[in-house]
């Protein structure tokens, strides 16, 4: 096991070749870079919003359309959501019953789709305010920066979707490890971009 | 995987550990916009630190990014991307405030 | 067909998108170019497809390229895409220069439209679709063998990534057959290009070209990164890799960072055009400085992504042709990282003139010119290489010094304009097209022409006509020279850029001049053609097969030419910097493995010309309005990666009999080959066996 000990906390390696630990580690290593790519975009999309932000032109400010409520419990949602993608890695890593896997899997989708009606919702009451993206730049900047993670979530989504049926179908060979390991970092991922999210975004326009 | 339930039980500790904390860290974020505790500047200011310390307790727990050897590689690209985000999000507001002073 | 039905079939599709149509409805010159222009594509693209047809080759075709997922075939395919684009947009260029010498005082043969069409489109594809395959290509093919890996880390995304560029590329390509490209030049600047002032359909394709081909940049330089990471032999540090994987490693970091702010620049751009959102408009807080902001934060390192593998290419090409180790191996590794990490600092330059304030445009004229010093290095690094070594002038070799020498010119106007004060008065005048191209033709073009004519005989196992070689080299030289210095005249006169008609007579003379250049570049192309047709033809006169024609240090210069699908036998292990000049000294260049294993490797996929296909369908789609294509393509091409999730027989055995028949016959030919000096490496005697000398 000396091998898997110094390796990366989150592999599992029930079968710890030096090969299949290489790959894995190869594979986890690139979907990082990919990560860190994805960044720099989420990160010029905050700096736009910092931009535009003042550029109401007389329409809504974030002040009379964003409320604190939905934010916070779209954010325990999701926060949850990660917590119970851990549980799910857990079950895999150690070869939990596959019911025990696949369960952590679906609440975790749950979750996730909860968050998305809920992040659906506020963006229908905004336009119901007539807070459009068509309004003003303010508005253009937040209708890019923040449904940009939403469909990162629906994409997740998506993929817990897939991965289950895979898991179904393949049991848990090794691309469909690597695959939910790869969703996992993905998952943690996108929850850190909420916090920039809900900081920067909700929680600085609802500053009075 | 014989014996491996202690070690399970070790990451779950883990992730609970990182759980609650992401959970206070966000509680006391929202509470200082909420309760309105100092200036709004100020208030900022708390929330940005807090999103930021939260962000690595993603890292940490989550994420499983320690100063170890295990994740160097992953470690060191995750803080040159912080250097280019840096640099690219703060020039971008740098210049554009400027024009934008310049232009009003 | 009924009234409603036609739009929600072809979108804005109408018969004036056709420039056959638009050349019958209006005859004029300039149509008449566009109608041909359009005419050729069509027809080059018929004759290609029947003469494919009538070879019978679109099976061999379609299984040893198309879904090939070979780093080495990749590579290739992405030269030929070069090779295509540049041919086109240099013909592009020498209408802009024919148009101009023609518009003094006279309306020329070319409508401004038609005009502003082709600054644009030789703008993008010369970047995007001509520059950027070009390296990729290079570092695709050349990479992996220096590291000694017997693929790139993500073989399938690299297919990906390829046909995701040719898609964008066959986009550019179909805009000249229907519809019409942007005028809003290689940048795409709005407010121009917004929807208020551009509304017909040339942004959008420009808009979808790039974020194609940008999309396929930023996973090709993930893959890189990753391979150089991850994949190297035993024995191949980081301070061991030859200097053209640390120049590849720092550009794939490159476009890991600076590809998104691209993507984010057009797909904001994109919202404006077709969602109605206010990013860059005129109106409802839009601001379009932000974009000048986005783009060239992507601009700047972009001409470094450009750059770096050329360096490259020429510390390989002038240690090799010197006959001499890398003079300043560290120093160079470092300026390269410098150069990396400080190409983020400065993208202000491009825009000094916006109006910030003059603090910090003198911040980014300082980071600016801090660039020269690392280059500056670089360029005593090579001087030093060549210091007392025997230099042969090869065709590599003589692009590497013309390189030198116009390049230097080229960053002493890099000073000039990095000087805010003076910026202002050359900003947006020819001066700054004559650096540019002046940084790039050298910096980028004879870096690769250089690197393809060193690492050809490896990828195909024989020479290119040297003869040829210099004659095209000559054109490429003399040409910029005439092309581009009376430029510098002409915009330090005031003349700016991008101007279809002139109305000042004294510029008369250096825009003759300039055209004549243009038409030594053509001819340079030309030649380039013949010489890749005449060492065609006397291809058996002139094969390697033993693989090192030029005595060279490298990892891949220790295998056959062309190298097997599985590029080693065995792994290597490395224990020196110029690992194979070192075993060439200790005199056991090519050691028999004691035992031969099979060798797994990637199997075909056509996941990547399914997903290049299906992104240049939606991308037409959205160009057009069509949205049933747009969202059948964009179904389409998630359907195609999750089905691929599923496929589990991705590899293919090669059986160890198979290798080692393979590794026996070239063991054959290195026997049968005479080892030969550097006097006569131009002659058929080279067989790609090269004397040791003491």
């Amino acid at each position: 096991m000396s091998a898997a000990e110094g390796a990366h906390p989150g592999l599992n390696l029930t079968h710890p070749h030096a090969k299949a630990q290489e790959e894995t580690e190869t594979a986890l290593f690139g979907f990082w870079v990919f990560l860190m790519s994805d960044a720099v975009i989420f990160a010029l999309l905050f700096a736009t919003y910092g931009v535009m932000l003042h550029a109401t032109v007389g329409g809504p400010t974030p002040a009379d359309v964003y409320e604190i409520g939905p934010a916070l419990l779209e954010t325990a949602i999701l926060l949850t959501s990660s917590f119970t993608f851990g549980l799910a890695s857990v079950a895999m890593k150690h070869d939990a019953p596959r019911r025990r896997l696949l369960g952590w899997m679906a609440v975790t989708l749950v979750l996730g789709l909860a968050f998305l009606a809920l992040e659906v919702r506020d963006f229908l009451t905004m336009v119901a305010q007539g807070a459009t993206p068509m309004r003003s730049g303010y508005l253009s900047s937040f209708f890019a920066l923040v449904p940009l993670h939403g469909l990162h979530v629906a994409a997740g989504c998506l993929w817990l979707v897939v991965m289950m049926v895979q898991v179904v179908v393949f049991g848990l060979d090794a691309r469909v490890r690597i695959n939910t390991l790869r969703l996992g970092l993905f998952w943690h991922f996108l929850d850190i971009v909420w916090i920039g999210l809900f900081s920067v975004v909700y929680l600085q326009g609802l500053i009075r | 995987m014989t014996a491996s339930n202690p070690q399970a039980a070790r990451e779950i500790r883990t992730y609970a550990i990182g759980y609650l904390l992401a959970v206070l860290l966000t509680g006391a974020a929202f509470g200082a916009v909420h309760w309105r505790v100092a200036s709004a500047p100020t208030v900022f200011g708390i929330v940005l630190g807090l999103g930021l310390m939260q962000m690595i307790v993603h890292f940490r727990f989550f994420l499983h990014i320690t100063l170890g050897k295990s994740s160097r590689a992953d470690l060191q690209l995750i803080l040159f991307s912080t250097l280019i985000i840096v640099l690219m999000v703060s020039g971008t507001l740098v210049i554009l405030f400027n024009l934008h002073h310049r232009m009003m | 067909m009924t009234e409603p039905l036609w739009p929600a079939v072809f979108g804005r599709f109408g018969w004036m998108d056709l420039p056959f149509v638009r050349a019958w409805q209006e005859l004029s010159v300039s149509e008449i170019i566009g109608a041909g222009a359009g005419g050729l594509v069509v027809v080059g693209g018929l004759a290609v497809v029947i003469l494919v047809t009538w070879l019978g080759r679109w099976r061999y075709l379609w299984r040893e390229w198309f879904t090939t997922l070979d780093h080495k075939r990749i590579g290739v395919m992405y030269v030929v895409i070069a090779f295509v684009m540049l041919s086109r947009a240099l013909v592009e260029a020498v209408l802009m220069r024919m148009q101009q010498a023609a518009a003094i005082n006279a309306p020329g043969f070319v409508a401004p439209d038609h005009f502003a069409q082709l600054f644009t489109t030789h703008g993008s594809i010369m970047i995007f679709f001509m520059a950027m395959p070009f390296l990729t290509g290079a570092i695709n093919y050349v990479m992996p063998l220096q590291i000694g890996a017997r693929d790139v880390a993500f073989p399938l995304l690299n297919a990906v990534s390829l046909w995701l560029t040719a898609g964008a590329a066959g986009l550019m390509m179909v805009s000249l057959v229907i519809g019409r490209f942007s005028t809003g030049g290689w940048t795409g600047y709005p407010p121009y290009t917004e929807l208020a002032f551009s509304p017909d359909v040339g942004p959008d394709y420009w808009i979808w070209a790039v974020t194609l081909g940008s999309l396929g940049t930023t996973m090709s330089g993930l893959n890189f990164a990753v391979t150089i990471y991850k994949e190297r032999c035993p024995g191949m540090t980081l301070m061991r890799m030859p200097m053209f994987c640390w120049t590849s490693l720092c550009t794939s970091i490159l476009m890991i960072f600076a590809m998104p702010p691209l993507t984010v620049a057009t797909a904001l751009l994109a919202l404006d055009r077709y969602l109605g959102f206010h990013f860059f408009t005129n109106d409802l807080g839009g601001n379009m400085m932000n974009y000048a902001n986005l783009i060239w934060l992507f601009g700047h390192p972009e001409v470094y992504i450009l750059i770096l593998p050329a360096f490259g290419v020429y510390s390989e090409v002038i240690s090799t042709f010197s006959s001499k180790e890398l003079y300043g191996y560290t120093s160079l590794v470092i300026a390269t990282m410098a150069i990396a990490v400080l190409s983020f600092t400065v993208w202000v330059h491009h825009f000094f003139t916006m109006g910030q304030s003059a603090n910090i445009n003198a911040v980014f004229g300082i980071a600016t010119m801090a660039i020269g010093l690392p280059t500056g290095v670089k360029i005593y690094d090579w001087i030093w290489t060549m210091f007392r070594g025997r230099v042969r002038f090869s065709v590599p070799m003589l692009y590497s010094l013309a390189f030198m020498m116009t390049f230097v010119l080229g960053g002493l106007t890099g000073i000039i304009l990095a000087f805010p004060p003076l910026d202002y008065l050359v900003h947006n005048t020819l001066f700054l097209v004559a650096h540019f191209h002046n940084m790039l033709i050298p910096g980028l073009l004879y870096g690769m022409l250089a690197g393809y004519n060193y690492w050809f005989p490896k990828a195909f196992g024989f020479r290119l006509d040297e003869r040829w070689g210099r004659i095209s080299f000559g054109c490429w030289v003399v040409g910029f020279y005439l092309a581009f210095m009376p430029l510098y005249v002409l915009g330090a006169g005031g003349m700016t850029r991008r101007s279809q008609a002139v109305f000042e007579p004294a510029f008369r003379p250096w825009l003759y001049i300039a055209g004549v250049g243009a038409l030594v570049l053509l001819s340079a192309l030309v030649t380039l053609f013949v010489q890749l047709w005449v060492s065609i033809r006397n291809r058996e006169a002139n094969r390697v097969p033993v693989g090192d024609p030029w005595n060279a240090g490298g990892l891949e210069w220790s295998i056959p030419a062309p190298p097997p699908a599985y590029n080693f036998a065995v792994i290597p292990t490395v224990r020196d910097r110029d690992p194979f000049y070192g075993e060439k000294q200790a005199g056991n260049p090519y050691p028999a493995p004691k035992r031969y294993e099979s060798i797994a490797m990637p199997a075909n996929s056509m996941t990547g010309p399914a997903l290049g296909v299906l992104g240049a369908v939606t991308a037409f789609g959205l160009v057009w309005h069509m949205w049933w294509l747009a969202g059948l393509g964009l179904a389409a091409s998630i359907a195609t990666v999750i089905a691929r999730s599923f496929a589990r027989d991705v590899e293919r055995l090669i059986p160890a009999a198979e290798v080692a028949r393979i590794d026996r016959r070239w063991r054959k030919e290195i026997q049968r080959a005479k080892p030969i000096g550097r006097v006569v490496e131009g002659t058929p005697t080279n067989r790609g066996l090269a004397e040791v000398e003491a």
